[in-house]
């Protein structure tokens, strides 16, 4: 338990006192707690590891924590053992007793459970030494597998709360402004804009009353890194938080988190208690003259309230729907007050920045995107995870170098970035590098830093539809270009992959997106129109197989496929007899087996278990 | 929700919340985990409560995914149809779910025991597709696993 906090020297004794009681520990296991490692049974694991640590009396010298997220899902259950770092992945309570005798107790590791590089062969043992971790730059994540999310001791003894602490005591707020301006920070939710330049704005608004707010309604499919920050390491963000308030000059803070997020909204609501009883939320916080406090507000399920101006609304009990942005919510936004709204990776560089300075993070990335940038990295790719990379790292550096690569052999056709409303770059721009201004140009965006890689059995046109889709569920209906348009577009996706394209639609397609980009309200819809145009811009023969052919190439659309048997390659092993819901496969072991075409329902399932690539589909 | 226990009554629920509009969404979603939907005297309360009009109350209770007008069943399945999911082919998963529970997307099981629900994305992406039943998401999910779970779900329901 920390005491209350009334000075920067009391903070400053108290980190003191949290690294002393760490340096005294010979050892810390840390279990990643993170979603995906739950699924895989980390809890289990994690119990496992104190009832070991237990029956050998070792309670006061290791820590036994569950942290945040470790980044390296596909991995999972992920334990490591600190402070040699050394790795082991998917681990079993029965492995545990093994691990805690002889790498906590002895000091070596384990060679039979360690890491297995999937290219060299060879066994790693420490975690920085595994290139999906070694060719990462991990400066906002570095803390995320390491302390205890619930434990703000542990926050302090990482340096926590020193950068509020410089901020309060040794910086004007005109001065924090200017180095949040020159480090280049743009936001990382998506729009890319510059952070130091809204605070200015939102400071200089007329008004008693200013809010600051972290948008934590994470919406866009395939992107978890604000999930894991607020899971791993909330203090982070309250901290950035707090320095916002003390630059732009507000008392009351909002946190808005999606409702899906249960564990997030756990762990940050006893950051803020925390905070509170510590006295680095509240009244004349460490004795300055900032005072500040935080509420959290939990979202409906709306895609659209991820909009800063939906946010805002939702906040104030209302339905989320956007407005016209030639009213800046830097002086109009929450309750028509001047509101200041980042989100949560973005609020989680700013101590980074105030520590380190902002020369320091501008010597990091491009010449338009400065800092690092996390990508959850997705899909058909053997690295699933959460990568932190420096601005600028060429795709092909993180697909194939951080990712791995493609599994089962396949061929690499896309990476899709930028959530729904982004775009999908073909092989022929790997090469690019990741930054801002480098993805618009190609069509696609930043977005909040999805990457979702493809291979050759994903149908762009699907992939298209998929997200217009989405977005028309999404769309709130207050405007007609964004509403009609996403409508009609699905429309004609539809009829395409199902066999019954025009040979107009492609450039029907396209005249819609122009008017849906010029014309709607918010960015929802003004960018909608990109899964579409990428996918006509850099796939078009797929567009043609469809509308011209009636084939899918990809074998994904399901009125333009049938299931069958290849006879040359099905040696009868009967795997896909069970899987087929409604037994339509046939046949005696080790002999030919037939499918009876006429019933199936193309569930995929027989495809998906043979290993002999003997269910034809096409 | 969370670390809290879910509140039992609407007085319980309206005490834990400020009385005023901003408190509306959050009143509404804790009104939604207690009863598994928003009966409709409920809604008339938290409106003169909260001083917001009912037809004010209604729209926000169409707008949001999270609330809902009609009971909901025992046990909530989300497919989740998020792009890493879909990828790795959710559609089929999406599909062996309804045709196993005889209900479509956002559809109750006539024994009340199963609501179907698909979700933009549950934040899991790592280890898609996805499948979450009521609160633990369940990775790398297959076409017969998703009904070996649902059978598994509904056994345990049966247990004495």
């Amino acid at each position: 338990v920390t005491d209350h906090l009334a000075s920067p020297s009391d903070l400053e004794r108290a980190r003191a006192r949290a690294q002393a009681r760490r340096a005294a520990r010979r050892a810390r296991v840390t279990v990643c707690g993170g979603t995906g490692c739950q699924a895989a049974g980390c809890r289990e694991v994690a119990e496992t590891v104190r009832r070991e640590v237990a029956r050998r009396s070792l309670e006061a010298s290791v820590d036994v924590v569950v942290t945040g997220c470790h980044g390296f899902c596909e991995q999972g259950p992920i334990v490591v053992v600190r402070p040699s770092n050394v790795f082991y992945p998917r681990v079993t309570p029965a492995r545990v007793a093994d691990i805690v005798e002889r790498t906590v107790v002895r000091g070596e590791p384990v060679e039979g459970l360690l890491f297995r590089d999937p290219v060299s062969k060879k066994r790693i043992a420490r975690e920085d030494d595994i290139p999906f971790y070694s060719r990462q730059r991990r400066l906002v994540f570095a803390h995320n597998g390491t302390i205890d999310p619930e434990s703000l001791d542990d926050y302090l003894a990482v340096g926590g709360y020193g950068a509020l602490a410089k901020a309060l005591f040794e910086m004007t707020p005109e001065q924090v402004i200017e180095q949040v301006d020159r480090s280049g920070l743009r936001g990382r939710g998506g729009a890319g804009f510059p952070t130091g330049r809204k605070w200015a704005s939102c400071r200089a608004a007329p008004g008693p009353i200013r809010y600051v707010i972290c948008n934590a309604d994470e919406g866009d499919p395939g992107a978890f890194m604000d999930r894991s920050l607020l899971e791993g390491n909330p203090h982070a963000v309250l901290e950035g938080m707090l320095i916002g308030a003390r630059a732009i000059g507000s008392t009351q803070g909002w946190v808005y988190v999606r409702h899906e997020y249960p564990l997030a909204v756990r762990n940050l609501g006893i950051a803020l208690e925390q905070a509170r009883a510590a006295g680095l939320l509240g009244e004349r916080i460490l004795g300055s003259d900032l005072s500040f406090d935080v509420r959290v507000s939990r979202g409906g399920g709306a895609f659209v309230c991820g909009e800063s101006t939906a946010l805002m609304a939702s906040l104030e009990g209302r339905t989320g729907e956007p407005r016209a942005k030639y009213v800046h919510t830097v002086e109009h936004g929450l309750w028509d007050r001047p509101s200041n709204l980042n989100n949560v990776e973005t609020w989680a560089n700013v101590p980074l920045i105030v520590e380190r300075g902002a020369d320091f993070y501008a010597s990091i990335g491009t010449q338009g995107s400065k800092g690092t940038k996390i990508f959850s990295l997705v899909g058909k790719i053997h690295n699933t995870g959460l990568v932190e990379v420096p601005m600028g790292t060429t795709l092909r550096d993180v697909v194939f170098g951080i990712g791995g690569g493609i599994p089962k052999k396949k061929r690499f056709k896309a990476v899709q970035t930028g959530g729904p409303s982004g775009g999908c770059l073909p092989e022929k721009l790997l090469e690019l590098p990741v930054d801002f201004d480098r993805l618009t140009e190609a069509g696609s965006m930043m977005g909040s830093g999805g990457m979702i890689v493809m291979d050759e059995d994903t149908c762009m046109v699907d992939v298209a539809r998929y997200f217009v889709r989405f977005l028309a569920d999404e769309s709130c209906g207050k405007c007609v270009p964004c509403r009609e348009g996403l409508r009609t577009v699905l429309a004609v996706l539809e009829r395409i992959t199902r066999g019954r394209g025009r040979a107009d639609d492609i450039d029907l397609l396209e005249q819609v997106g122009a008017w849906m980009t010029q014309a709607s309200l918010c960015a929802l819809g003004g960018s909608a129109a990109n899964p579409v145009s990428s996918t006509i811009r850099y796939f078009r023969d797929e567009y043609d197989a469809h509308i011209r052919d009636r084939r899918c190439p990809a074998g994904v659309c399901k009125d333009l496929v049938t299931y069958g048997i290849d006879p040359e390659r099905c040696n009868g092993c009967g795997l896909c007899v069970p899987v087929c819901a409604d037994g339509l496969i046939r046949g005696e072991r080790k002999k030919l087996h037939t499918l009876e075409a006429e019933r199936c329902v193309k569930c995929g399932a027989c495809y998906a278990v043979c290993n002999r690539g003997a269910i034809l589909r096409g | 929700m969370g670390a809290c226990q879910p509140p039992r009554s609407i007085d319980e629920i309206l005490a834990r919340h400020p009385p005023e509009r901003s408190s509306l969404v959050m009143v509404l979603q804790d009104v939604q985990a207690a009863y598994g939907y928003l009966p409709v005297d409920v809604m008339e309360r938290v409106a003169d409560v909260l001083g917001v009009a009912r037809t004010h109350v209604y729209a926000v209770a169409t707008f949001y995914r999270v609330l809902s007008l009609e009971p909901r069943g025992r046990h909530l399945l989300r497919v989740c149809m998020g792009t890493a999911c879909h990828v790795r082919a959710a559609q089929r998963i999406l599909e062996a779910a309804e045709r196993r529970l005889g209900v479509g997307d956002g559809g109750t099981t006539p024994d009340r025991e199963f609501t179907l629900q698909t979700v933009g994305c549950v934040g899991a992406c790592a280890i898609g597709p996805v499948v979450q039943l009521d609160e633990t998401a369940h990775g790398h999910m297959t076409v017969p696993g998703v009904a070996a779970l649902i059978e598994g779900a509904g056994a345990a329901e049966g247990e004495p």
